[in-house]
């Protein structure tokens, strides 16, 4: 036992130089020495979300870096096309969890850590499991879960008249890549700028209007979007929705595309494109993967230990042209919808006239909120109300109605609120009505 | 009824793997990387890293040269050398694991050190397209790089020590087709347009056209139009300046005509054309970089040895000359319009573009001949690529590594004014090696050795400054800070740093993006870094 411990200990002497002896640069707060160690190896449980390119690299990084208590949580299975970077998993593992294969990998690699996988959604778990964790690591390429996990940070923050209880906050480490330009930024949720915050620098999906796909279309993508948006829903070739993970249907879309860009003379249409296409495959590779994944795992080690002063808060990498990286600060946002604290109002010039359907679009289409498909409450009389509802059929349909009708023929007054849930939060928003026309007579 | 089963194309199972990195360097990118030898000099954390983010990707074949055996501290930050392994021959258990990663490629290994083949089998490393060294002593770099310099095998150096980073690239030419710039200008030709253009586009009067028609019109026809009319009114004189350009945009935005309920509107393909205005109106002009490149003496002096790249410059430099002007680049953006007047439009563009390459091709096939070599060392298909992306082809020529070393003290008083400039971690870093020539282990070791060590480093930063007649001074800080490290390697920081060098080799194996020049340095302390020509 003594003699594994020691030599344990001569595993960890690399961490161990960089922990336990002071330095001219370190952070102000560092304590230097043998608990740090310790500490990180026994008692500082991470979470990863997601366990593809970047999580299988975040996996690596940080048991390597001394964090044996890892928890990956993915719903995805292994694809072929997963392996010219995911390099925990094989051919024999196409059609496995990612976390379970990724986990199991890591435990057996290396000697006495502890990966626990989670095959399931994010939204699977709740506030206890989240809790849990000294700070929360991300590698997701979907901007739908990063703002829910966000959201879900933010609402376990407390608070002791108004001032914010540093105990309460979890670290959000988040890293992002799309071909050879990446992205790694630190959140100290209530503290610096949340996903929320800066939703803007997400670019908006490319979109082609429908009447280009319908009637005049030039390039090879107008041609898959048409067979895609407007023969495979009326054709219905396999009685069942578009996957585009299924090579017939793939292939389908493909002849289709080619038909009709053969009719309008127009090139290029390949099955890669195709496939790009439909799926909104985004290019990848190991090598950036990596660097994105070592520099978020590097930033989890410096708030575990505090032997540096973390990244403030966002960094950029490209290395299309040379190799280059820039750091800035982020601004929190005064009055973000999730990390502020201030009640959300929404200015309403004419009550009479704006329909319910134009603020569902609103919170679809501004670019402050990007919601999914929300759902809105209401409050009438003390007795809650649908006003619409999207996720359920038969909600649906009943409150369709809604849709077209005034706030003021909805009975909704100046001053009340709203309650609007959506896929992109873990929590309902509250918004408060707020009518220029104050004065409008109530039917 | 459900459809017959669509004829679609066979996918390989390699294209199927590859498909998300196919998507960024396409088929022949992969085949040069399929067809790479590449050769890691110690299986240090930083090593493997990099032979990862090659391997994943496909490259043919690698071999570690490593005469070390691996430790407990390997273990706790090389992921591919795993506790069991402490004792054994670090070459074998490297290549074993990183062979796991993908059974297209092949690996094996030397269990000696580099000084060791150096002395005994110098050619033995002129067979690999590159060779990656990490944690080299001086005197292993210093012979290495000569060696590689002479034979015109590319080399990259890294070094990997607690928050610090470094890697070197040494090459002595490297030629780009496709540099893939970030954001590139559409190649349109409205001022001087070639005749086939010209008349096609004088087809269209747009002050002639009823509502249904003017919407739509491609925006490149409309600007035509209005830099025709501009002439009209200017004497002929070509729009130039910012206010000439004013002036054609306020003629489109006036052209509006209104709807049916009298509404004055303007079309989204009028909106295109003003701004398209910038870009459109701009001269097709041949960029300095090019220039050079087409009056390098490799293109104007070829021999039987002359590159590919360099054969295909001296058919291109026979096209611009006799054109006065680069092959256009066939291609045009997305505009409003229908289908049949952009379609005509992109076959105008694409049609000038096939007959231009060919120009070159055949200039390149009688030079080839010429210079009586192997005919089909360029094909139609290359030459074609070339033209398409030539205002975008770069050439780097860098520099000896023993010559920074040896010949040329670096300059590096320029850098040196910014105190917080990373060109100190470079100095320190050189100071390290030295260190480690004269004392044989890192600096800061041993726990108990830290002190004297920051002692002794400094000395020799100090004398390598005054040899380099810097008259800055190094903070002691900074040698106190790389002491401390004690030689430690940190995984997250290799792990950077080897996805970096991986992808710098990607670059110079496929000949695509455009490389680093020369040295990099990464302070993961402070997360940034920096890029200096040495």
């Amino acid at each position: 036992m003594a003699e594994c411990h020691e030599a344990d200990q001569k595993r960890w002497n690399n961490l161990r130089k960089v922990l336990e002896r002071a330095g001219p640069f370190c952070h102000p707060e560092f304590e230097h020495d043998s608990d740090l160690l310790t500490f990180i190896l026994t008692s500082c449980p991470i979470l990863i979300i997601g366990a593809g390119g970047l999580g299988c690299e975040l996996l690596k990084d940080l048991v390597l870096m001394g964090f044996q208590q890892i928890h990956i949580i993915d719903m995805d299975t292994i694809d072929l096309s997963n392996l010219n970077r995911q390099f925990l998993f094989r051919r024999k593992d196409i059609g496995c969890s990612k976390a379970e294969v990724a986990a199991a990998f890591i435990n057996k690699r290396v000697t006495n850590c502890q990966i626990i996988p989670h095959f399931c959604k994010i939204q699977d778990k709740d506030e206890s499991f989240y809790r849990e964790f000294c700070m929360i690591v991300c590698g997701l390429d979907s901007i739908v879960a990063r703002r829910w996990i966000n959201g879900m940070l933010v609402s376990l923050l407390e608070y002791e008249d108004g001032v914010l209880k540093t105990t309460s906050i979890i670290p959000l480490v988040d890293g992002g890549t799309e071909g050879f330009k990446g992205n790694a930024r630190v959140i100290l949720p209530g503290m610096s700028a949340c996903v929320e915050c800066t939703l803007d620098l997400y670019p908006p999906q490319i979109t082609y209007p429908l009447c280009t796909i319908a009637n005049t279309p030039r390039l090879p993508e107008h041609c898959i979007e048409y067979a895609k948006v407007m023969l495979w829903p009326k054709e219905n070739p396999f009685n069942v929705p578009l996957d585009g993970d299924d090579p017939q249907h793939t292939g389908w879309i493909y002849e289709k595309s080619l038909e009709r860009a053969l009719e309008f003379n127009i090139p290029g249409v390949t099955y890669r494109l195709v496939q790009g296409v439909i799926k909104n495959i985004i290019p990848a590779v190991a090598s950036t993967n990596a660097v994105i994944a070592g520099i978020c795992a590097t930033e989890v080690f410096k708030i575990a230990t505090n032997c540096y002063v973390p990244l403030k808060n966002y960094l950029v990498f490209n290395d299309v042209d040379g190799i280059y990286t820039y750091t800035y600060e982020a601004e929190k946002k005064e009055n973000c919808l999730v990390c502020s604290q201030i009640p959300q109002t929404l200015t309403i010039p004419d009550p009479t006239k704006m329909k319910l359907k134009e603020i569902i679009a609103l919170f679809t289409e501004s670019s402050q909120y990007q919601m999914k498909s929300p759902g809105l409450t209401t409050m009438i009389d003390g007795k809650s109300k649908t006003l619409y509802m999207s996720a359920i059929k038969s909600i649906e349909e009943r409150t369709r109605k809604n849709l077209n009708k005034t706030l003021v023929e909805l009975d909704l007054r100046d001053g009340c609120e709203i309650l609007v849930a959506d896929a992109t939060s873990p929590n309902t928003m509250v918004v408060r009505l707020n009518y220029l026309s104050a004065d409008v007579e109530m039917k | 009824m459900a459809s017959p089963p669509p004829k679609s194309p066979e996918q390989t199972e390699k294209s199927k793997k590859y498909d998300r990195q196919l998507r960024l360097w396409g088929d022949h990118g992969q085949v040069l990387l399929e067809n790479a030898k590449v050769c890691l000099i110690n299986a240090t954390t930083l090593g493997a890293e990099i032979l990862k983010s090659l391997i994943l990707p496909g490259i043919g074949a690698f071999t570690i040269v490593d005469g070390e055996t691996v430790t407990e501290e390997d273990t706790g930050s090389n992921f591919f050398l795993d506790y069991d392994s402490v004792g054994m021959p670090r070459a074998r258990v490297a290549t074993q694991s990183l062979l796991e990663l993908n059974a297209d490629v092949h690996g094996d290994y030397i269990d000696e050190t580099p000084e060791h083949i150096l002395s005994h089998t110098q050619n033995f490393f002129n067979k690999f397209n590159i060779v990656i060294g990490t944690s080299l002593p001086e005197k292993v770099l210093i012979p290495l790089s000569k060696h590689l310099w002479e034979a015109n095998v590319p080399l990259i150096v890294c070094r990997s020590i607690g928050f610090l980073g470094y890697i070197r690239l040494q090459v002595k030419e490297h030629t780009v087709i496709e540099a893939h710039p970030d954001n590139e200008n559409p190649d349109l030709r409205l001022i001087n347009p070639w005749p086939e253009l010209k008349v096609h586009l004088e087809k269209t009067d747009i002050s002639k056209l009823d509502n249904k028609e003017r919407s739509h019109v491609p925006a490149l026809t409309i600007l035509y139009y209005f830099i025709k009319k501009f002439q009209e009114h200017n004497n002929g004189a070509l729009p130039r300046s910012r206010s000439d350009k004013d002036e054609i945009r306020k003629m489109i935005q006036e052209s509006a005509v209104c709807d049916e309920n009298g509404v004055q509107i303007l079309e989204d393909n009028f909106q295109e054309a003003i701004h398209l205005v910038n870009i459109g109106i701009n001269p097709q002009i041949i960029p300095t970089q090019l220039k050079k490149i087409l009056e390098d003496d490799c293109c104007t002096h070829l021999t039987q040895d002359s590159s590919p790249f360099w054969i295909m410059c001296a058919g291109l430099r026979e096209l611009v000359q006799a054109e006065e002007s680069l092959p256009v680049r066939g291609t045009l953006p997305d505009m409003a319009s229908d289908s049949g007047s952009y379609i005509a439009l992109q076959q105008i563009y694409q049609k000038k573009a096939l007959s231009q390459s060919e120009f070159v091709y055949r200039r390149v096939c009688q030079i080839v001949t010429d210079l009586g070599i192997q005919q089909d060392i360029i094909s139609e298909q290359e030459v074609k690529l070339f033209c398409k992306h030539c205002s975008e082809l770069y050439v780097m020529r860098g520099s000896c590594i023993a010559d920074e070393y040896e010949k040329n003290s670096p300059d590096l008083s320029v850098y040196l004014e910014d105190p917080d400039s990373l060109m100190f971690s470079y100095v320190v870093l050189r100071g390290l090696e030295r260190f480690l020539g004269e004392y044989n282990v890192y600096p800061g070791h041993l726990d108990d050795q830290v002190e004297p060590d920051v002692l002794k480093l400094k000395i020799i930063t100090g004398k390598l400054l005054s040899e380099w007649r810097c008259t800055q001074i190094l903070r002691d800080e900074r040698v106190h800070e790389v002491c401390r490290y004690g030689g430690a390697e940190l995984h997250s920081v290799s792990a950077v740093l080897g996805g970096i060098a991986a992808h710098e080799a990607i670059k110079l194996l496929t000949h695509q993006y455009k490389p680093l020049n020369n040295t990099f340095i990464y302070d993961a302390i402070t997360s940034s870094s920096a890029t200096y020509t040495l």
